[in-house]
């Protein structure tokens, strides 16, 4: 297979697949928020600011997918 | 593969220096907020009017939300946070205003950030325990920590400036992608997305830097 073929192929991979666990993560972390806001809606301030810590620590992993993804479109070390 | 967001073409060059886009737009946004700043700074009152009112409420805002998570007094840390966070605001947006590509959505620009967070973590770190106290906090629970510790304090540099890069610059590359597959028009609510995503991610970048700040001075559990 040609070269560009595999290094596309190879960066679609790495950011559906990657992407798939920090969604659920995320999901599951909103909701938990949701959670505690409705159960205690005096402590919004603080947990959204948490949540919001919380959910670029866990996007950090989509996008060092979206990373893998760009080296191979466009600064592929193994290019010839 | 004309148009990769890792590289950016040199605009002109200054001596041996080779000028490239963002490196303008950033210095155009320091100077409209400089003169900005300096017009609405000049006359100050002890009963403000209403602009130095709305001044006021920004700056005593950014100030409480530094206060709320290094749980000290905000003041040293006020000049450093807030003219990140007003300055990565602008920089942003300022990828809406037409023909004007984000700083931001290269990556030279969040490099540049992401290292001045990472200089002046050790620079209030130090300043606060001095440089025993500072460096024994690398070996805090346990000695055995001490790699780990050290190579957290260079990922989370990296992540700091990927994700800033990769959430603006993405953001500009959807709508591109849309308004060629798609046509005109048709992209404005990814335009409206993007604009929400700008404030987040200069909010987020803000508040990771106090954490980190916080973390080395001291007072809050490190992230």
């Amino acid at each position: 297979m040609d070269f560009k073929i595999i290094s596309i192929i190879g960066a679609v991979i790495a950011v559906s697949i990657g992407s798939i666990g920090p969604a659920l993560a995320e999901g599951r972390s909103v909701a938990a928020a949701m959670d505690a806001i409705a159960r205690q809606p005096e402590a919004a301030g603080t947990i959204s600011r948490t949540l919001f810590v919380g959910l670029a620590m866990i996007e950090t992993m989509a996008i060092y997918c979206l990373v893998v993804g760009l080296l191979l479109l466009f600064a592929n070390p193994y290019a010839g | 593969m004309e148009s990769s967001p890792l590289t950016s073409t040199p605009l002109f060059h200054l001596g041996p220096v080779a000028i490239t886009t963002p490196v303008v737009t950033t210095w155009a946004i320091m100077i409209v907020l400089a003169v900005i700043c300096r017009l609405l700074t000049r006359r100050l009152a002890m009963m403000p009017d209403a602009r130095q009112a709305v001044l006021e409420a920004i700056v005593s805002g950014i100030a409480s939300q530094i206060e709320d998570v290094i749980r000290k007094d905000a003041r040293p840390f006020l000049p450093l946070l807030g003219t990140l966070f007003i300055f990565l605001v602008v920089a942003n947006l300022s990828g809406i205003l037409p023909g004007v590509q984000a700083p931001t959505s290269k990556i030279e620009t969040p490099a540049a950030l992401a290292l001045i967070v990472f200089f002046s973590v050790h620079y209030f770190g130090i300043r606060a325990r001095g440089w025993r106290g500072y460096l024994a906090s690398f070996a805090e629970p346990k000695l055995i920590m001490l790699p780990l510790n050290i190579l957290s304090e260079i990922t989370r540099t990296f992540s700091l400036m990927v994700r800033l890069f990769g959430n603006v610059m993405s953001g500009g590359f959807v709508v591109g992608l849309v308004l060629a597959l798609a046509g005109l028009f048709v992209p404005i609510p990814l335009m409206v997305l993007e604009i929400l995503v700008g404030i987040v991610q200069a909010y987020i970048f803000t508040i990771l830097a106090t954490v980190f700040i916080g973390a080395a001075v001291g007072s809050v559990e490190s992230a």
